[in-house]
Order: structure tokens, then C-alpha cells, then sequence
């Protein structure tokens, strides 16, 4: 396709003194965010419990457990199935947004995204009430119980849906019309085409999201507590250690050995970015899907059968927060949105999640998108990139709380500097930004792939300064993309729990762990309502940003139609 | 330069102002914030400061609280630079290994000697002060049990009999706190190879170990289960919200830890502490912890709370704290060998 420019051996110019410093920030921003309150906690799994050094004497005594394989087995199985469960429905399902004439194309995207608006308390509860032993649909199950693997692979594909789904729409957005027309003309087959050139542009998309969704499952202890029933996996072993036993060593140790997959993840990423090529080259046309009955009836059908199930588990979770007391007695109330009732901060922890989510939005947007870039477009300097991309890597590998108990030993050690913003909402925005930064980073880098690098040699020959390249031109093509992140952080933001537990103060408690610990105190449909108001704040959000896509920034989007 | 000067006198005016103002109003003072760390429920933290602040106008509680695993990590991983003042509301076998970590400040709280003796640390000055028990039960779901023609149990052994089968849950003593004071009661009421035996045997009834000592009543109550074995308040209180539940005390006795108070050392507020620890010792608070608890620490203050059986002091397994914190590590690897490590039952 494009030829390699030739690389010619000159000094470094005053853009890449930049950029190479840029990405040396960056690498120490991740480091303090990531790298060293990680090590703070794993540090633990070489120390025994009054802090002696042991060397590995812990993980001996941990790999000679039975019981380690069969929680590894499971882990694995369960992220395995989830994975081939959720990428083949999420990449349909992006396919339908980005590729085919959908009626009403916003609301579907704006349902893929609603699991992602829930707590993960949210789904445990729902198809408690939907599948469980008194639940409505139990029938379905055969006489199964929900309690169990079943009830996890469930959950997790709710909840990895929209992970996916983000990832993958945003590798098939951009794709250059003209290499669809040269097939057309050259009489392509439809197959040959999806396979030659659909699929090969979307390869770096579809390995990110297997990649995220398997992390996510092997990491996530919510829903696994919530419904998992007997089916010990590596993240409830840790929670088992660190909340049942505090024994920090151990946990510490089952926490290293689920940073196995995010090596694996990081390995398989630098082997696939080699071969990624831009898509989206100076001189292409952006693909406009042009109307086709047969196959925009088949996807709208089958969106609206992906959407159906979504609203199922939402609405189901809705009635139950109207409820006096499942199962027994099912006459509606208001009542349960009375918070103070149930939690003696009232309804000012969702205004501190709030608070928390537009700060971690602004400012992972910021640090993620530009960090991306730095990481993305600085010519050379391979091992200090190496080190970003892998600090961008880790925190999806790690469960929140080990993140969150590595913040208290890392921000709350004495001699730290930084230990003012110890108890602060600065703590819980940066400690979220962190939490997520392997998403955002990825939807970042994926978008910056697929611009023609001929756009900053262009810049470049005509003595323009990178970053001026950067905000007039980079930036501006990447807004739905960054958008997108600053969403995701908001989200996220106000559903995140198992790290934030850990860090919040007394003024600062947020919504989604006080729905944890409403719902831990039996008052369940309580619970409930407090997860569908941050439900309805996030989709408020994301209706509002829809909004402004169509109408704000369609306007820089211009250039992609021809 | 001028503009400079006239800030500079604006600011020693304002400042002297301040002062002034501060000195001539002395109920301005700042009040002293003090952190408490709790795992009490979330409807006990206003009353709790209400009635404290009322008798302490210038200190003012900062409330932290979680579940009891939460606040005991946090507590643990914030040892070298502690943040809270101190603790009121934890259970004893946590506290009791903060104090030999040396991360507690001993202090013996005036009136602490009118209190139950088996509620006292036994240090001196003591390390911590007991508010009250809580134990572990079986949670019954009459509206299931009649449904299922299933008889209501009325002992530790009815529950391993096989009409029972998959048909009860319990907490994972290796997640949950009263998972373990569950299972170190049985070993102590039954001896160590008869407990196991009985374990072995009840095994085969369970249909799940859950990470969370008050879920089981939870899920007793709202009929997701027929039978839950866990936590005495959580099921009282879900059957005055009107589950058909049952509390039944096995007549074999009932394993039971203690909530307790106690400074933590490097407090910079060690004076407000020290009067936080005194008030919850006294008959004042007691009466408070009575409203929800039915044994607490003060003598005498008795007052069932809705839905409880009475006279549960009675068959209160005779407790061997000291025993369950050295045999824990044990007892755990044990447990998790013989029922952890297996696969879910198989559904049918």
C-alpha cells in the first residue's frame, strides 16, 4: 500500500525532542499512577506477614495447592467461553452501527452501551429475580440454577458486551470506500471482500476486544461473589485472602499470577501492531453503507434482539426498585429512592460520583488521548515506548482491589510526597483514570492507527509543528473517538467499586459503593434504585453526547463524506 | 507599589479582625473531627453520633464505614501512616490481631470495670472494649418449608439429614468472619474429628458457601434458599420487614464474637478518642447497642430487639477467643482442602 519512507539518517529534530520528552512524562505520570502503587501491594507476595523477606516461600505454598489449578481452570474456562460468546456478538452488533442502513442507528448504539451504565451489582440482582429459585424465567433454566457458572458466563457477557462493542465500532468506522470499490468492480465476491478486506481492517479492533473482554472476566470478582455460587476463580481468591483473611502476601501472590494474561495480552499486541496498517490514508473515502433490504432486515433484527435482552435485565432490575420486599410482597413504592433511609449520606454520594466522574473524565481524557498520540506518532525511541505501552496495559490485567490496596501502601506511606492527596477526591479521580486506562488507551490507539502517517509528514515538510498537526488536525479527526473515552471514564467512573472502596473518606463516599453496602444490609430494592439512578445519569450523558454528535460536531466530521 | 502596600495593610486588618473575632467568640472554636472506622450497619451510624456529639459539642464524628473485611484491610494497609482515630464497631478477632501488631493504643476506659468481664481485652490498660455479641444462627423459611412439607430443624445435627439436601447456604469461613466463628463453634461444641465429621456430612446439604456472613439470612428470607446459617441481626431484621423467617438456636449452642472499641495508636486527636471510648463504655451507649443487639456489655441493659428468640445468652458456646486466632490458619487450610476446592455441586 503506502511505501515506507525512507528513513534518513539525520539528527533528531525539535518535534522529536519534544515528543521523546513527552513520552518520558507520560512513562512517569504511568509509572506513579500504575507501575509503583502495583509494586507497593505485589511486593507483598515476597514478604510474610509481619513484613519479613521470604523470597518465593509463598508462592510455594501456593502453587502446591490443589485448589490453585481448579480456580485457574475455571478462570480460564469462564473468560474463554465469555470471549467466544461476546466478541462474535459484538462485532455483529458493531458491524450493524458502522456497516448497514439501521433504523434509528442512535438508539441502538445507546442500548449497546446500557450494561456498561450498571453497577455489576446490577445484572447479579436482575437475573436473581429473572432466573433464580424464585425467579420468573426459571423455567428456562431446566431445572439449573443460576448459581454457578451458568449465572457468571451470563453476567459477564452483559457486562463485557458494550466493552466490545466500543472497541470494535470504532475499528470499523473508519474504513476506505475505495478498496470496496475497486472489489465491486473487480467482481468480488461479498464473502471474499469480508474476508480480504472487512476483516483484516478490523483485526487490530478484534484482538483488543478479545483481549479486554478475557482480562476483564479473569479479573472480575463482583459478579462471580454475587452469583458464582461454589465456582472458585483466581479474582474471588484474592478477595477471599485480601477482605476474608487480610492476609496481604497471598493475595498479593494470586494477584501476580493474574498479571499472566496481561503479559500474554501485551505480547500478542506488539506482535499484531506490526502488521496493522492505516487504513484511513490521506486520499481515502470514507465508507457510507448505501441501503440493502435483505441484509439491513437481518441486522436490525438482529439488534433488536440484542437490545431486547439488554432492556430485559434493566427493566427487570427497575421493577425491583419498586418493589416492598421480593418475593413476598410485590405491591410498588417510591420509597426505596429515599436514600437517607438507607445510608446516612443520603443522596450525597451520588453527588460525589458525579463529581468524581466529570473529573475523571476530563482529565483520563486528556492524559490518555495526548498519551496515546506521544506513544503513537514519536518516531524512534522504542524501549521507552515499550515501557508506556505496557504501563497502559497492566491496569486491565489487575483486579480493583489490588489496585486500590496498592494505592493505600503506595500514596498513603509516610514519606511520600504525594500523600496529601491521600483521602481526597483527587485519589479516587486518579486512582479510576488508572483503573481504566487500558480501554482508553486502546480506543485511542486504535483511531491514531488509522491515520495516514503521510498527514504529519505533510505537516512535517511543510514546517509545521507537531503539535500544531496535533490539535488541527489529529485531534479534530479522532473526536468521536475521544468522546468516546471521556464517556467510557464517566461510566465507569460512576460504577466503580472494588478499587475505590478502599480510598474513599468520610466526605467523599460515592453512589456505587454505597449501593454495596445497601444491598449488603438485605435492603435489596434500595440497592436497586440506586443502581438505576446511576443508570439514568450515565444514559443521560450518553443521550446528551449523542446529541451533540449529531448536530455539534457532525460539522468536523464533513470531510469524511465525500 | 502603592496597589502592593494598600494589600498588605487590607490583609493585617482582615487578619486582626479574624483574630479578634475568633477570640471574642470562643463557640466558634473549631470543633475536633475525629475518623471513626466502623463496620456497625449503616441505620446504627446516626443515632450512634447523634447521641455522642449531644453529650460531646466539641468533637464531631467522620463516619468510614464498611464491611468488617474492608475496614479491617484498610485499617491493616494504612498501619504505617494510620488515618483513623479510632475504632468503634469492629468484630474482636480482627482488632484482637491489630493488638498484636502493635497497632492500637491502650487505654482502659473510665466505667470499664461495671462492664461483663468477658467483654474486656483482659490487658492492662486494655488494648480493646466489647459492645456487644453477635452469633450465629439458622434462618428458616417457613412459606418454602411449608411449600416443600419440610420440617423446621431445631439442632446443629436435623441439618445434615438428607431432606435438607442442596437446600441450605452458609458463609465461606475463609471469606467471611462469621463463616469462621461458625465453624471454629462447631469444632469446639463437637471436638475437632466429630466437627469435621459433621462438616463432611453437612457438605452434602449445601448448596453454596457465600462470601458474606449476612447474605445467608438475606437469602433465607427472600426464598432463595430454604435454611441459612449466618448472622443473628441480619435475620431479625429481615423478618420485621416481614420475611416468612423463622430464628431457630440449635440447642447445641450458638458460636458468637464480640463488637468492640479500641485508639488507634498515632491518633493525633488522642484526647476526643480517649472521651469516645469512655462514652462507649458506658451504660448510655449500651442501652443504644441494646436497641439492635440482644447482649451487650453492660450488665443488666437488656432489651430483645423485635423478632429475636429470647434468653440467647443462655446457649452461647463457651468461646475460646484466643484458641480460634491461633488455630485460624489451620483450621482454613483444613476447610478449603476438604470443601473448598471442589467443584460446584452439580446441578440436577
Amino acid at each position: 500500500m503506502s511505501l515506507a519512507v525512507p528513513s534518513l539518517k539525520v539528527g533528531l529534530s525539535r518535534d522529536d525532542l519534544m515528543m521523546r520528552a513527552g513520552v518520558l512524562v507520560l512513562a512517569g505520570v504511568l509509572l506513579v499512577m500504575v507501575g509503583l502503587p502495583l509494586w507497593a501491594l505485589l511486593a507483598k507476595g515476597f514478604e510474610d506477614r509481619d513484613g519479613k523477606f521470604i523470597g518465593l516461600a509463598n508462592y510455594i505454598s501456593y502453587f502446591s495447592t490443589p485448589a490453585l489449578f481448579q480456580s485457574a481452570l475455571n478462570s480460564l474456562q469462564v473468560a474463554s467461553i465469555t470471549t467466544v460468546i461476546v466478541v462474535p456478538l459484538a462485532f455483529l452488533y458493531a458491524y450493524a452501527l458502522t456497516r448497514t442502513v439501521l433504523p434509528m442507528r442512535w438508539l441502538f448504539q445507546g442500548i449497546s452501551l446500557i450494561p456498561i451504565f450498571a453497577p455489576s451489582l446490577l445484572p447479579g440482582l436482575a437475573l436473581i429475580y429473572l432466573f433464580g429459585t424464585q425467579g420468573f424465567l426459571k423455567v428456562l433454566l431446566g431445572g439449573g440454577s443460576i448459581y454457578g457458572i451458568d449465572g457468571i458466563v451470563i453476567a459477564q457477557v452483559f457486562y463485557c458486551f458494550p466493552h466490545a462493542t466500543l472497541i470494535l465500532t470504532t475499528a470499523l468506522a473508519t474504513a476506505d470506500a475505495r478498496l470496496y470499490e475497486a472489489a465491486d468492480v473487480l467482481g468480488t465476491s461479498k464473502r471474499r471482500v469480508f474476508f480480504t478486506v472487512t476483516l483484516p481492517g478490523a483485526k487490530y479492533g478484534l484482538i483488543s476486544a478479545a483481549l479486554v473482554v478475557f482480562t476483564l472476566v479473569m479479573t472480575d470478582f463482583g459478579i462471580a461473589k454475587v452469583i458464582g455460587g461454589n465456582f472458585n476463580v483466581l479474582a474471588t481468591d484474592v478477595y477471599k485472602k485480601v477482605i476474608g483473611q487480610q492476609d496481604f502476601s497471598m493475595g498479593a501472590v494470586v494477584g501476580m499470577v493474574l498479571l499472566a494474561p496481561a503479559a500474554l495480552a501485551f505480547l500478542v499486541d506488539r506482535l499484531v501492531q506490526r502488521k496493522q496498517v492505516a487504513l484511513l490514508t490521506a486520499r481515502a473515502v470514507p465508507l457510507v453503507p448505501r441501503p440493502k433490504f435483505a441484509r439491513d432486515l437481518f441486522f436490525t433484527l438482529f439488534c433488536l434482539l440484542v437490545s431486547a435482552a439488554i432492556l430485559a435485565i434493566l427493566g427487570m432490575a427497575i421493577w425491583g426498585s419498586l418493589i416492598k420486599y421480593w418475593p413476598y410482597n410485590l405491591s410498588l413504592t417510591l420509597d426505596n429512592y429515599d436514600f437517607a433511609k438507607f445510608d446516612s449520606n443520603g443522596w450525597d454520594s451520588y453527588w460525589n460520583s458525579v463529581r468524581m466522574a466529570l473529573g475523571a473524565a476530563v482529565f483520563g481524557t486528556v492524559l490518555m488521548f495526548t498519551g496515546a498520540w506521544l506513544n503513537e506518532k514519536t518516531r524512534g525511541f522504542g524501549a521507552m515506548r515499550g515501557v508506556v505501552q505496557l504501563l497502559a496495559f497492566l491496569p486491565m490485567a489487575v483486579p480493583g482491589l489490588v489496585l486500590g490496596l496498592g494505592y493505600i501502601f503506595f500514596f498513603n506511606a509516610p514519606n511520600n510526597p504525594l500523600n496529601f492527596l491521600y483521602a481526597t477526591m483527587g485519589i479516587l479521580v486518579l486512582n479510576t483514570v488508572a483503573h481504566f486506562y487500558t480501554v482508553g488507551h486502546l480506543t485511542a490507539t486504535t483511531a491514531l492507527k488509522q491515520i495516514d502517517p503521510e498527514f504529519e509528514a505533510v505537516s512535517a515538510s511543510l514546517k509545521v509543528p507537531v503539535w500544531k498537526t496535533f490539535a488541527r488536525v489529529t485531534a479534530p479527526i479522532c473526536l468521536p473517538a475521544i468522546l468516546d473515552i471521556a464517556i467510557y471514564l464517566f461510566v465507569n467512573a460512576m460504577t466503580t467499586v472494588s478499587s475505590v472502596i478502599f480510598l474513599y473518606a468520610p466526605d467523599t463516599k460515592l453512589a456505587s459503593v454505597a449501593a454495596v453496602n445497601i444491598e449488603e444490609a438485605g435492603t435489596t430494592a434500595a440497592a436497586a434504585a440506586l443502581c438505576v439512578v446511576i443508570v439514568l445519569t450515565s444514559a443521560a450523558v450518553k443521550a446528551a453526547h449523542l446529541v451533540a454528535d449529531r448536530f455539534l460536531f457532525a460539522r468536523l466530521q464533513v470531510w469524511r463524506r465525500r | 507599589m502603592i496597589d502592593r502596600t494598600i494589600f498588605r495593610r487590607a490583609t493585617l486588618a482582615g487578619a486582626a479582625a479574624l483574630a479578634m473575632f475568633g477570640l471574642a467568640s470562643p463557640a466558634f472554636a473549631q470543633k475536633t473531627k475525629l475518623t471513626v472506622y466502623t463496620a456497625l450497619e449503616n441505620d446504627q451510624l446516626d443515632p450512634f453520633k447523634k447521641a455522642f456529639e449531644a453529650d460531646n459539642p466539641t468533637i464531631e464524628i467522620a463516619w468510614v464505614r464498611d464491611s468488617t473485611g474492608v475496614v479491617a484491610a484498610k485499617l491493616m494497609a494504612e498501619k504505617d501512616n494510620p488515618r483513623a482515630d479510632i475504632i468503634w464497631g469492629l468484630a474482636a478477632s480482627n482488632v484482637g490481631l491489630m493488638a498484636s501488631m502493635g497497632m492500637l493504643e491502650p487505654y482502659t476506659p473510665a466505667g470499664s470495670t461495671a462492664l461483663n468481664p468477658m467483654f474486656l481485652s483482659g490487658k492492662s490498660p486494655q488494648t480493646w472494649v466489647g459492645m456487644d455479641a453477635y452469633l450465629s444462627l439458622v434462618c428458616f423459611n417457613t412459606a418454602e418449608g411449608k411449600k416443600g412439607n419440610k420440617p423446621v430443624p431445631t439442632s446443629w445435627a436435623d441439618l445434615i439429614k438428607p431432606e435438607y439436601k442442596d437446600s441450605i447456604v452458609m458463609p465461606n469461613p475463609a471469606s467471611s468472619g462469621t463463616g469462621y466463628l461458625t465453624v471454629a463453634a462447631w469444632l469446639q461444641i463437637m471436638g475437632e474429628e466429630a466437627g469435621w465429621k459433621y462438616m463432611d456430612a453437612l457438605h452434602q446439604n449445601i448448596a453454596q458457601y457465600i462470601h458474606s456472613g449476612s447474605a445467608p439470612c438475606v437469602q433465607a428470607a427472600k426464598g432463595e434458599r430454604l435454611i441459612g446459617i449466618g448472622l443473628d441481626t441480619r435475620g431479625a431484621s429481615e423478618k420485621t420487614k416481614g420475611a416468612p423467617l423463622e430464628l431457630v438456636v440449635p440447642k447445641e449452642g450458638l458460636g458468637w464474637e464480640l463488637e468492640v472499641t479500641a485508639i488507634v495508636k498515632g491518633t493525633k486527636n488522642l484526647d476526643a478518642a480517649k472521651k469516645l471510648a469512655d462514652w462507649a463504655a458506658s451504660k448510655k451507649a449500651n442501652e443504644l447497642y441494646a436497641k439492635t443487639y440482644p447482649i451487650v456489655a453492660y450488665p443488666g441493659v437488656a432489651n430483645t430487639p423485635p423478632n429475636y428468640p429470647p434468653n440467647l445468652e443462655k446457649v452461647m458456646v463457651k468461646n475460646d477467643v484466643e484458641w480460634m486466632a491461633k488455630n485460624r490458619d489451620r483450621i482454613l487450610a483444613e476447610w478449603t482442602k476438604r470443601y473448598d476446592g471442589k467443584s460446584a455441586p452439580k446441578a440436577k
